[in-house]
């Protein structure tokens, strides 16, 4: 069965700390069938040919967020992506841009977590609520404030195609962004200044110029670009509208 | 003693490396043939206060040739700053709701080009008409 296959050339960006002072990139040459994803691709590699490449995966149907990589320099999901629409050519995969490589196609991604910390990403709610006090209604039009922003899935594509993050780790950077926003626009939740004062922080929506890559590589259509650019507004108004209030915003 | 190095890659060159980012620098680097303009039309106000002879030396310094290839060079930059200005101007608005759905981000750069269009079309009547 195998002669029926087509071969396509795997590049890869191998890195291991123990042994290597940088990256360098090795080729494969991968037999594959129509319905391979470059993320089968790679599982084959690690079968047939080395062991000990290491990726990330889980789900293999876009939905865990765990197998981004660079794919031909553009984040995407590995697994939703095939080895067809590359093939004859050679096809270049290497870890997510703008993140520190742990080891080959993996990257650390603890800042990132850090900052979906930050942004306390759950809801607060504005007045403490008892039970007998039944569920929390909200309206048709308040529920599309926020639903387009729950969409995301923590791959952090729109990390890798943030130039600013890039330069600028500290950056909370657009999948945080957009998870703040979700939170902040849910008619329930009663959290909205602290999280604000993240929002206009030096690590804030200040960072971004308007790229709009982020947008673009988004598997989910969150619309991360979005959600950033929205709150650039959002705060510039709080720092205007704080020298009307009587202590000028001072706690 | 833990085993981790993490590599972190160099950004030197990062705009070279997706044709978005070279669109985006290309887009960033035609807002100073904006700025530019509005510097010559400045100095026009200035020599305009001067009196006559001096409004009339900056209109014939407009018009000498190697003005108007300036002028041409300043139009397409700025054509695409233009272009380009309005086709990220989706991602920086909030929500518009018309008739209870979202307007697409292709009405909101359609009608951005269009009222761009539309207002340089007017000035261009407007300088015909009263310019003699
Ligand atoms: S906003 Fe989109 S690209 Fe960014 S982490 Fe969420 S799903 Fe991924
Ligand atoms: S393996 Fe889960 S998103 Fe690709």
């Amino acid at each position: 069965m195998t002669e029926n296959l087509k071969i396509i050339e795997i590049e890869v960006l191998r890195y291991n700390p123990e042994s290597d002072q940088e990256p360098h990139l090795e080729v494969y040459s991968v037999p594959f069938s129509d319905d391979m994803s470059v993320l089968q691709g790679v599982q084959y590699i690690k079968d047939n040919f080395d062991g000990s490449l290491t990726f990330r995966w889980s789900c293999r149907m876009a939905i865990c967020g765990s197998c981004g990589m660079m794919i031909n320099g553009i984040p995407k999901l590995s697994c939703e992506t095939f080895l067809r629409d590359y093939y004859p050519d050679r096809i270049r995969v290497e870890a997510m841009a703008h993140f520190p490589i742990e080891k080959d196609l993996v990257v650390d991604l603890s800042g990132f977590i850090e900052k979906l910390e930050s942004i306390q990403p759950y809801i607060i709610p504005k007045e403490p609520r008892s039970l007998d006090q039944g569920e929390y209604i909200q309206s048709p039009k308040q529920f599309n404030d926020y639903i387009q922003f729950t969409s995301c899935i923590n791959c952090t594509l729109c990390y890798a195609a943030c130039p600013q993050f890039g330069l600028n780790p500290d950056f909370i950077g657009p999948g945080a962004i957009a998870l703040l926003h979700r939170y902040n626009m849910d008619s329930r939740d009663g959290a909205a200044a602290e999280r604000m004062e993240l929002v206009a922080s030096e690590e804030g929506v200040f960072n971004c110029s308007a790229v709009g890559y982020c947008s673009e590589v988004c598997p989910k259509h969150v619309d991360p670009a979005n959600a950033v650019n929205i709150n650039k507004t959002n705060a510039a108004k709080d720092y205007f509208l704080r020298f009307l209030s009587p202590k000028g915003g001072a706690k | 003693m833990s085993k981790r190095r993490p590599y972190v890659r160099s950004m030197e060159g990062w705009w070279k490396k997706n044709p978005y980012f070279v669109e985006y620098m290309i887009h960033e680097s035609t807002a100073l043939f904006v700025a530019g303009y509005a510097f010559v039309l400045l100095v026009g106000l200035i020599r305009l206060g001067q009196g006559e002879a001096a409004w009339n030396g900056w209109l014939e310094a407009m018009q000498s040739p190697l003005s108007l290839i300036f002028h041409l060079v300043f139009l397409v930059a700025i054509a695409y700053h233009t272009y380009t200005w309005f086709k990220i101007m989706p991602i920086t608005m909030p929500p518009i709701i018309v008739g209870g759905k979202r307007v697409g981000p292709g009405v909101i750069t359609g009608s951005g080009l269009l009222a761009a269009v539309g207002v340089s079309l007017v000035m261009l009547v407007l300088v015909f008409w009263f310019g003699g």
